[in-house]
Order: C-alpha cells, then structure tokens, then sequence
C-alpha cells in the first residue's frame, strides 16, 4: 500500500519531466526541420536558376499534361512546360517579392511605431488614428487599389504588399517604446542631459529591433501569401512571368479535368516555406520570450 | 537654492499623488526626506528632478521658477541634477556596459574627449574595478550597478543631487560606501542633496535635516509649524 503511494506520488514528477523532455525534443525537431527546409528553399531560388542552364519558358506542345515522371519530376503544364523548373522560378520571384515587401513594410512600421511612441501627444494619438484608417480597410482591397495604378510588374506588388503591412508592426514597435519609455534607464538619460532623438536611438530602438526582426521575418510567408493572391486574381505578376499565384491560376483549368499536378506542386512551394519559415520564427520567438508559447502567426 | 512650493502631481488627471507639497534645499544642504512607501516622495523628487511636470505649484531654481520639464527643460537644467534611483536594474539600460554607462551623459552632452580618464577616475571613487567595467548590467550584482548609477549621476558633476531610496536594496556595507562617496563629493563641490528613504536611522546620521512626510503637507496646509 505504502510502496504504491511512493509511486502514486512519484509518478507525476516523472511523467512531467519526460514530458518536458519530450517538448523539448519535439522542438528542437522542429527548429531542425524548419532550418533545413528554409536552407533549401534559398539554396533553390538562389543555386538552381544559375548553375541549370534549361529554359523554364521552353515550350514542349508534344508532351504537355503529363503526370510526374522520370523526365519532368513535377510533371508538365498546358503547353508542355518543365512544372519543377516553373515552380523553382516562380518560388524565386514569389520569395524576392516576400522579402522586399516585408522588409520595406518593417522599416516603415518601426519609423512610424517608433516615432508615435517616442513622442507622444497628439503626434501618437494622430498617427495612430491614421494606422486605425488603414487597418479599417481589407488588405487585399487595398492591395488591389495600389496595384491597379501602376503597370503589371514586380514592384508595384511589392509596394502594394509593403503599404498594406507596416501597420501592424508600426502597432508593435509603438507598444513596445511606449513600455520602455517608462522605464527610469530613460529617465537617468533625460536627466543626463539626452536629447528626445538620442533616447530614440540609443535607447529605444535597440530594444525593439529584436521585436521588429521577428515581425519582419514572419512577414515573409504573410507577402509571399499575398503575391500569390494578387498573381491568382490575375492582378499582380505579368502571366509570362513564373509566380507561384500565376502557376496556381493557370493550372485551374486542368484541375477539373483531374490534373493534379499543376495545382499540386506550386502550393506545397507556397505552404512548405511558409511553414519553415514560422517555424524557425516561433523557435526564434521562445528563445527571446521563454514564458509565452509560441503559436503559428501568418 | 531648490524651492518646491505647493506642488501637486500625479500620473492621471483628477487624482494626484502628492497634494500641495512644499520644501527646500538650500545650496550644499543635505535633506532627508522620511515617508512611508507608496505616499509620494518618488513622485516629488521626480518632480525636484525636473523629471515629471507638476500639475500645480511652482519649483524655483536658484531664484528662477521652472517653467520646462523632461525633454523640454534647458539642458544645462537638467544636467545639474544628478539623480540615483532605487532600482539599479531598472535604471540601467541593459545593453550598455558599465563604462557606456558612466561615459553615457559626457557622450549624450557631447564632452566625449576626456570621458574615458573621467569614467576610470569615478569608478575609482565608487569602487569599481576595471574587469566590472567592460561588464554588461546582468553580469554584475544589484549593488556594484548601483555604484555605476551613482557614478553615472556624479559624471556631470551636478550641483544638486536627488537619491531617491538609492540604498533600500543594498547591504550594510555598500549603504556606507555609496553613502561615503556621495559625501565626499559634497565635501569636495558643495551641491545640495535631496534623499529619499525610509529609513529614519540612515537619513538621521546622513543628512543636515530630516524632513517626514507629514510634515510637508501639514505646513503647507497652514499649520505653520517649520520643519526641521
């Protein structure tokens, strides 16, 4: 009776260390796999295109449509085109466009969130009222707007994705200097003599770039997802251009004929990095902020 | 002189903290102020220190009435305090090491030749050794960076200094040295001194005068008794 007591009591202790040490492992798991998968997609955008001198535009009528093969690992499309090729290309634009955009929306979202919460006042209440405006209105809407002025092409999509996204890391970053500018290490500058932009600069920024890093980084798959929407809708990317939006949409045609691949393939090229990439973030984000578990944020 | 006269402050509008509040330090005296926790003397010395804006009253400065606080005061204002707070992990930022941290006022005034002599004269006035310096604040224990934020305070050699509970988390020990120190400078530059604490036997042994709390409020609400 007494021994299966001392187990009963010993029991949860165990169980909650192998649990632990079973999320632990799971994690590391994850982080492993998301590294590698994120390597690979770089090492594909940024490797194959150079080093494999084939024509992803070349036209092949006599074997178009064909399933996975030897030959064409991903199979063909509508006009007999290397799908594997394609997706490597449109993964290449798709990612340029991703890490533009969200680097443009983070530099614009830590100046704006930085100076509303570094000045205060009526500068704060004001610009903020303008990130309430922006936000008001559906992303894709204004998206769609931006593009629509501007000739089809890379940039405009990457400023139409910029535009619609620096808001909510603006938000972030004026959170955060709103809670450091009330610590007394700024105090201690002010009375030593600080002007407001050396406390900006030397003080307040440094502490929520990791922050701001993070919001960037987890942005990529966000643009990624959003060019492939403007491209699906026929409004982004130029049609000869291989995006990963434009394979999708000219590949809907045959996925009712009972065409898989050409769907197929060019989404798992969107969901896996995107999954990688989230991942890497959320271990990121449990290794500067241990208390809060991570969830996926796309 | 430091005239605090018939201040009111707080943090939100329509409930201050300190009500109607009056003291003075004279040039090169040194006041104690006793009060229990929570009841405001941060507050007035943040307000002393030109580091929060009163919503009423008036704080004279050497025969000028303050007009500025923060940002806005004159920097040769707000540099002639030198201000120690009570948590010295807070009022440390995190990523500059201890010499950065000494040196930041000579940079952020723009005295950056001579800073690196200045900031290993003070570390040898507050005790700090030259391995702490290259350390970053949580490499080092609560009272070694309180004597770096008091070496940071000293930099500009301020003519007044405000030690809001400088030594509430201290030992015995660095309580005496940091205290030691504070006088010596005094000795040396005569600036006035305003000291936060509840500790009635230190601020009795440390300063000319110890002022409670009560007394504050009381004068000012025309009791006309003279604190002392």
């Amino acid at each position: 009776m007494a021994e299966a007591a001392a187990e009963k009591a010993a029991r949860p202790a165990t169980a909650w260390r192998s649990y632990g040490a079973k999320r632990r492992s799971t994690r590391a798991l994850r982080l492993r796999t998301s590294a590698a998968l994120v390597a690979l997609t770089v090492l594909a955008v940024l490797v194959v295109p150079p080093l494999v001198q084939l024509d992803q535009q070349a036209v092949d009528l006599a074997a178009k449509l064909q399933p996975p093969s030897r030959q064409h690992p991903f199979g063909t499309d509508d006009v007999g085109r290397d799908l594997l090729l394609r997706c490597v290309y449109g993964l290449r634009v798709s990612l340029l466009v991703g890490v533009a955009a969200a680097l443009t929306a983070t530099v614009v979202g830590t100046a704006v969130g930085a100076a509303a919460g570094a000045l205060g006042g009526w500068v704060d209440r004001g610009v903020m009222r303008v990130v309430d405006a922006f936000s008001s209105v559906p992303h894709l809407l204004l998206g769609i707007f931006v593009v629509a002025m501007f000739r089809p092409g890379v940039w405009p999509v990457v400023v139409s994705v910029a535009l619609t996204h620096w808001l909510s890391t603006a938000r972030i970053v004026r959170a955060e200097v709103l809670s450091l500018r009330s610590r007394p290490y700024v105090d201690a500058a002010v009375s030593g003599g600080a002007s407001r932009w050396r406390v900006a600069v030397r003080h307040l920024l440094p502490g929520v770039l990791p922050q701001a890093a993070l919001a960037a980084v987890l942005m990529v798959p966000h643009a990624m997802w959003h060019e492939s929407a403007l491209s699906f809708l026929g409004l982004g990317l130029p049609t000869h251009m291989a995006s990963l939006g434009n394979l999708i949409q000219s590949a809907r045609g045959s996925l009712l004929a009972g065409q898989w691949w050409p769907t197929l393939f060019p989404g798992l090229f969107i969901i896996v990095p995107t999954l990688a990439i989230a991942g890497l973030a959320g271990a990121w984000r449990e290794r500067i902020n241990p208390r809060r578990r991570s969830e996926l944020m796309l | 002189m430091l005239e605090l006269r018939d201040i009111t402050a707080g943090y939100a509008r329509n409930a201050p903290v300190i009500r109607d509040v009056s003291l003075t330090v004279a040039p090169g005296e040194a006041v104690g102020l006793l009060g229990p926790s929570g009841c405001g003397k941060s507050t007035l010395a943040r307000v002393a220190a030109l580091l929060h804006r009163p919503d009423a009253g008036t704080l004279v400065l050497d025969g000028e009435p303050v007009r500025r606080w923060r940002h806005r005061a004159p920097r040769e204002q707000r540099t002639a305090f030198g201000v120690v707070f009570q948590q010295a992990r807070l009022s440390a930022d995190p990523r500059l090491a201890l010499s950065d941290l000494i040196a930041e006022p000579l940079r952020a005034t723009g005295r950056r030749e001579g800073a690196a002599d200045r900031v290993g004269e003070l570390a040898a006035t507050v005790g700090l050794t030259a391995d702490l310096l290259g350390r970053r604040p949580h490499e080092v224990s609560d009272g070694q960076l309180q004597r770096a934020c008091l070496a940071r305070a000293l930099v500009l050699r301020p003519r007044w200094l405000v030690c809001d509970e400088m030594t509430a988390m201290l030992d015995a020990s660095t309580t005496a040295a940091l205290v030691r120190v504070v006088e010596d400078y005094r000795a040396a530059t005569g600036a006035g001194l305003l000291a936060v604490g509840h500790d009635r036997a230190l601020l009795d042994r440390w300063c000319d005068r110890t002022v409670h709390w009560t007394a504050l409020t009381a004068a000012a609400a025309g009791a006309g008794t003279s604190s002392g």
